[in-house]
């Protein structure tokens, strides 16, 4: 954990020790390949593309992400959902069904809850792009993330970024006034776990603390 | 990751024609919501992406008359939102709040969910002329040996209940063709689902000066509470002179491979008392020409009492 008095050591965070560990794995997948049989597992090995890959047909794309522009070189057939974790580095946002069956992918474009697995980056360009990441302030939890923890609004916590972000767009819609509506507004976000009481809970009390 | 495609951008509709050219390899991207998805399986395989969201079209207008122009590029959830159409067509406003989630909404275009694909797998691979195993959604109306699965949209099942039109622009000329002409039953070109020509864009639904649509209702059944495609759906308008039905229209949805009107239900609820007996009686007849499965015998008699459900939430309010 990180507070204050205990910093977490410069340069290292969750995600650069899984990113270096990914990395690690890669390597030691690989190496039995070079012994000679079919090595089952070598595909996964395959996938890995050299840091800083530009494919052929990549073109600039600036996007505005969590209020700051940055410029990437993507081809047009990325989805947004892919550029924000392969090409931004916020991987926040989860790859579900990447079909938009299950809202884990759920952003704000201009304010508006969209699945970003069936937006293009190319076509999001021009328009303010609110991933989860962009929800805190500084250390402080946004009051949606604070009532996730708060009620249990999690198991497994990989839909929870989407249900979050879902989450803010129905209480600012003006879709959180009872439970039968906050169900119906939130059904575009499925749970496996089955977390749903605790998530009822978590918008209910998310809706109440809301700050400005 | 699937095919490679070239995108541009165009901010007009002449723009927008002109680059698409007829081309079966050039799509038009509204929300993204069907294309990105199918693009995906493979089921489309574009060259080339027109990206049309800049093109002004997504006026949402009511007029005193009664009658009203939704621009194909107004979103799911503008129109839903509309207050002025909320009162004058409940069943358009029901029909898009009942369908997929707030965040599809949020993107899909009007013009484009008329243009969505049935979710089957005929129509979500690369091939479809792959075989496909009967199932409890397929559809009881017309069914041919290729395809049994229901058109998916339920806005459409409103508009057919309400004759509405659907503007086209091809090249200079445009032409206005009824909702009942612009879906065809799929028979041996299961991809064929409108008559749409090549090079055409959908510029907007006009909706006809119909007061008395305030008395309509959409009803949809499904397996899950929300976010579920129709098992059976009913759009019911009608118009009453002291307790008397006067007029109806009804349209039904998961049940055809288009969006399905009844005109033998329709003539038999005219000028019969609006009850529940005599809905019961006049909804009868939608069993009229249903053909069934093992798997889907239940859908005739799920369609009956859909009727009836609706017709006693149309009546309430057009009384």
């Amino acid at each position: 954990m990180s507070s204050p008095e205990n910093p977490p050591p410069e340069g290292s965070s969750r995600r650069t020790f899984l990113t270096q560990l990914t990395t690690l794995g890669a390597g030691v997948v690989a190496a039995p390949a070079l012994l000679a049989k079919p090595a089952p597992r070598t595909v996964v090995a395959e996938r890995v593309l050299p840091v800083g890959y530009v494919p052929p047909g990549a073109l600039d794309v600036t996007l505005r992400l969590n209020g700051a522009s940055r410029t990437f070189k993507l081809e047009p057939r990325t989805t947004l959902l892919d550029a924000l974790r392969e090409s931004a580095g916020l991987c926040g946002t989860k790859k579900g069904c990447d079909h938009g069956q299950c809202g884990a992918c759920t952003v704000h474009l201009d304010g508006k809850r969209v699945l970003s697995c069936l937006t293009l980056a190319i076509a999001a360009q021009g328009r303010e792009i609110t991933t989860i990441e962009g929800l805190a302030k500084g250390d402080q939890l946004h009051p949606m993330q604070q009532a996730f923890i708060e009620c249990d609004g999690f198991q497994c916590g990989f839909c929870t970024p989407g249900q979050i972000m879902s989450a803010t767009a129905c209480v600012k819609e003006g879709h959180a006034k009872n439970d039968e509506e906050i169900r119906e507004w939130m059904s575009g976000n499925l749970c496996r776990c089955g977390a749903y009481p605790g998530i009822l809970d978590a918008v209910k009390l998310g809706a109440k603390t809301k700050s400005a | 990751m699937s095919s490679p495609f070239a995108y541009e951008a165009v901010k007009t509709e002449a723009d927008a024609l002109r680059v698409q050219g007829g081309s079966p390899s050039t799509m038009y991207l509204a929300g993204g919501t069907t294309l990105i998805d199918l693009w995906k399986l493979g089921a489309l395989q574009p060259l080339k992406v027109v990206d049309i969201n800049a093109i002004p079209l997504a006026r949402i207008e009511v007029s005193a008359s009664g009658a009203a122009t939704l621009g194909a590029m107004a979103r799911m959830s503008d129109a839903a939102a509309h207050e002025e159409l909320a009162e004058r067509f409940p069943v358009v406003t029901e029909s898009l709040l009942l369908a997929a989630s707030p965040q599809i909404r949020n993107m899909a275009s009007l013009g484009g969910n008329l243009l969505q694909r049935p979710r089957s797998w005929t129509y979500r691979n690369p091939d479809p002329t792959l075989p496909e195993a009967p199932g409890r959604t397929d559809a009881i109306f017309g069914l041919s040996a290729k395809t049994q699965a229901p058109h998916p949209s339920d806005f459409a099942v409103a508009l057919t209940a309400l004759d509405a039109s659907i503007r086209l622009r091809r090249g200079a000329g445009e032409r206005l063709v009824r909702v009942s002409d612009f879906f065809r039953i799929p028979g041996d070109d299961p991809l064929r689902l409108t008559t749409m020509l090549p090079g055409e864009l959908i510029t907007a639904i006009e909706l006809p000066p119909m007061l008395w649509a305030r008395g309509s209702t959409y009803v949809k059944i499904r397996d899950r509470t929300s976010y579920q495609f129709a098992l059976v759906s009913v759009a019911a308008v009608l118009r009453l002179e002291d307790g008397v039905v006067k007029d109806a229209r009804i349209a039904a949805g998961g049940v055809g491979t288009k969006p399905w009107r009844l005109p033998l239900v329709e003539a038999a609820l005219a000028d019969q008392p609006a009850d529940e007996a005599a809905f019961a009686a006049a909804a009868a007849l939608c069993r009229e020409g249903a053909k069934t499965h093992a798997f889907n015998a239940a859908k005739p008699e799920l369609l009956e009492r859909t009727i009836v459900r609706a017709c006693l939430v149309a009546a309430s309010r057009g009384a």
